[in-house]
């Protein structure tokens, strides 16, 4: 199962490599990591996308807990959350296909950022599978490259109302 | 959860003023005020700064012949007393040398400081002369390091590596300095409040799973404490005894928990595992509730973990959180520090006798002693018995790793905690010469034995000269099979005994040992053995005893890679 875990470790130097290297040492794998600055100056926030059983995910947990540096390990495995993947992607599109392009970036409600005479690059942010599902329509007119953020998430206000969906 | 240990507090150095001192005179007051009696090391030039406030420094510093001696002694020093070892070393190829020593101390969660010094700040990075990113190579093997550039640092970061050395579940903390960060002064006082958000060990148990491990264990009819190196860090040896004999329940022990129950004692199952005693491993198979106390189901312990203990109800008592349910799904978990759940979990436990389960382990261990021949050539086994009777069971024994190490587990005869300083979970040979010394240090007066295989000793032997130099009187017995015999073992038993690079013709120890200013003796007959240990015992200064033994002796039991406990074989045991 994919578990997003968000952990809140102390802003210094060679954070980074100690939970990037823990995940390496124990043979866990790591779908995506993101870091990024919080509201507190001396924390940072590492969004971690892991795939795993139950008992593989309670251990990264309990390893993630282990680090010194890390503050505060939270899986949203079970409570209500929202998550975001930032996608640049560059299609491969002249002036011909070029409106249907744009309508399935607005259909997804992306912004196309730069046009050229054979290519768009177009912005899309939303769960990771918004943006599966945008690369596979726009995959047949050629994808020539792509950039993605990975997986930040917070989760939702009332809590109270645990099977509150995803939007999209 | 439980609570957990309050971090320490704001405070300034003890001497007030530490304006204007030097970053190694902040480095020296804070050792002096976590109480440091003694240091193991190296000195280099990224150090000399360090070693220039030693020079007039009234903590006594040991220079060993290599690093990895330091800090082996420096481990061996924390094992047998309880405290933190410190070692310095200096940048690049000082520190690298630490490395086998810090995963050592790592496995067995030996409370350890090491300082190393750092190119300057401005070059690092740079690939300069005797650079090496000492913090990036110790990451995975120590519990914590920590790079300091600035001279402001220097004192709340020695202050939170002690701290985190020996609290929740100890061990090795790096602290990597720049050399200019220590010859900077101090511009004022600088802030020592320790800043350690994310590090809060839990010390104290839950009371309901206390409550429900009691239950579980006085529903059980066999039940089986599985004790591990834990308890011996946590002090509980006593706490534990009364748990066992309150409820009537036998202890096995892993090899770094020997001795925390009298070997004398009927609950007594000496050693489990892959070596263990035969005794120990059907009554973990046989038993009904399995109490886990400061251990972590290791490989060598559970042999085949799909048939480990398989009809218990499993209770895990653990410092470490990740500990639990990390190799065996637990039913019962308890974090805390066994000392304090113990004593607390006593109160809830039912006195029973148990007969029928103590009549069926008194079976096993009588049917199934721990054995050896007395024909041929010496015997291993025989040595370590010996050494365990002419020195009344009572003596600090260090051992390397391999055949010999597993003897003096299952021969000596155990008595108390902290008895035993061996290198469990990594297996490091060449641990025993410079941790026996490092043990010496810390039990001035103490009979402390290094009983060594010739392949561990020749990696650190070179120790003796420290031994010698410092005059501490350790006592070094060489088993000498001319062998690696455990991987010979292993060759002869699933190998088809194919030696592949085993044979190990060794030199004239006892001639080397003169060389290095120590006593030397050799024997080779039966009739030698216990004239020779009455006189190395006798013998005011360090001794090397080279024992020639059987060469191609076996460790039995074993529990071959992949079976489960009970299909041990007893080789000549059966």
């Amino acid at each position: 199962m994919r578990h997003v875990i968000s952990a809140l470790v102390q802003n210094q130097s060679g954070v980074l490599a100690h939970v990037a290297g823990m995940f390496a040492a124990r043979g866990f794998n790591i779908d995506s990591l993101v870091v990024g600055r919080t509201e507190d100056p001396n924390l940072s926030r590492m969004t971690i996308v892991v795939v795993g059983d139950d008992r593989v995910l309670e251990q990264v947990r309990k390893q993630l807990a282990k680090l010194v540096p890390v503050v505060k390990v939270r899986d949203f495995a079970d409570i209500a959350y929202v998550e975001r993947d930032l996608m640049l992607i560059r299609v491969t599109v002249g002036p011909q296909h070029r409106p249907e392009v744009v309508e399935l970036v607005n259909l997804f409600r992306g912004t196309v950022v730069d046009v050229a005479m054979d290519s768009v690059v177009v912005m899309l942010a939303g769960p990771e599978d918004k943006l599966e599902a945008f690369v596979d329509l726009v995959r047949p007119y050629g994808i020539a490259e792509m950039a993605r953020t990975g997986v930040i998430a917070m989760s939702r206000g009332q809590q109270k109302n645990a099977a509150a969906k995803e939007d999209s | 959860m439980g609570k957990t240990t309050k971090t320490p507090g704001k405070h300034k150095a003890s001497t007030g003023k530490c304006t204007g001192m030097s970053g190694a005179d902040v480095l020296h007051q804070m050792l002096l005020d976590e109480g440091v009696e003694i240091l193991f090391g190296f000195p280099g030039g990224t150090v000399l700064p360090i070693f220039d406030v030693l020079y007039r420094s009234p903590i006594k510093f040991i220079l060993t012949r290599h690093e990895q001696g330091a800090c082996h002694m420096a481990d061996g020093y924390a094992r047998s007393t309880g405290r933190v070892g410190v070692v310095i070393a200096t940048s690049g190829p000082g520190a690298t040398n630490l490395v086998t020593a810090l995963a050592t101390a790592n496995m067995d969660s030996v409370p350890l400081v090491a300082l190393t010094g750092q190119v300057r700040s401005t070059l690092i990075g740079n690939d300069a002369f005797q650079e090496a990113d000492v913090t990036g190579i110790t990451r995975p093997i120590t519990k914590h390091n920590f790079l300091v550039k600035r001279v402001e640092d220097i004192g709340r970061t020695v202050k939170e590596a002690f701290y985190i050395a020996r609290t929740g579940r100890p061990g090795p903390v790096v602290v990597d300095i720049a050399v200019d960060s220590t010859v900077a002064r101090l511009q004022g006082e600088p802030d020592l409040t320790p800043n350690l958000p994310g590090y809060k060990p839990t010390t104290t148990g839950n009371l309901r799973q206390i409550k429900s491990a009691a239950s579980a264990i006085n529903a059980a009819q066999r039940p089986v404490l599985y004790v591990g190196g834990g308890v011996v860090i946590s002090g509980a040896s006593a706490e534990l005894r009364k748990l066992a004999e309150k409820g009537s329940i036998p202890v096995a022990t892993t090899l770094l928990a020997l001795g925390t129950l009298d070997e004398r004692s009927p609950l007594a199952l000496q050693m489990l595992g892959m070596h263990g005693s035969a005794a120990a491993n059907y009554a973990v198979q046989d038993c009904d509730c399995l109490v886990a106390v400061g251990a972590r189901f290791d490989d060598r312990v559970t042999g085949n973990l799909a048939e480990f203990a398989p009809r218990a109800k499993i209770i895990h008592i653990d410092i470490d959180p990740s500990s639990i349910s990390k190799n065996v799904v637990v039913d019962i978990p308890v974090v805390g520090d066994a000392k304090d759940i113990l004593a607390r979990m006593l109160e809830h436990i039912k006195s029973n006798d148990r007969s029928d389960w103590l009549g069926k382990i008194a079976q096993w261990k009588k049917r199934h002693p721990f054995k050896y021949e007395t024909d041929g050539k010496i015997k291993p086994q025989e040595v370590v018995a010996r050494l365990g009777a002419l020195t009344d069971h009572n003596a600090i024994i260090a051992t390397g790793v391999g055949q010999h190490q597993m003897w003096t587990a299952q021969f000596y005869g155990w008595r108390r905690p902290r008895q035993i300083i061996t290198s469990g979970g990594l297996g490091t040979m060449g641990f025993g010469c410079p941790a026996a010394i490092g043990a010496q240090f810390g039990n001035p007066g103490a009979t402390v034995i290094d009983i060594d295989g010739d392949g561990s000793f020749c990696m650190t032997m070179v120790e003796v000269i420290t031994a010698a130099r410092y005059q501490q009187p350790v006592k070094f017995v060489v088993l000498d099979n001319e062998y690696l015999g455990m991987v010979r073992q292993w060759q002869e038993m699933f190998y088809g005994r194919r030696y592949s690079a085993v044979s190990h013709p060794c030199p004239e120890f006892a001639k080397i040992a003169e060389g290095y200013g120590a006593c030397g003796m050799k024997i080779t007959e039966r009739s030698e053995l216990d004239d020779a240990i009455r006189a190395m015992l006798k013998q005011p200064g360090p001794v090397v005893l080279h024992v020639a033994v059987e060469p191609e002796e076996n460790v039995y039991p074993m529990v071959a890679t992949g079976k489960a406990l009970h299909e041990m074989d007893l080789g000549k045991l059966a």
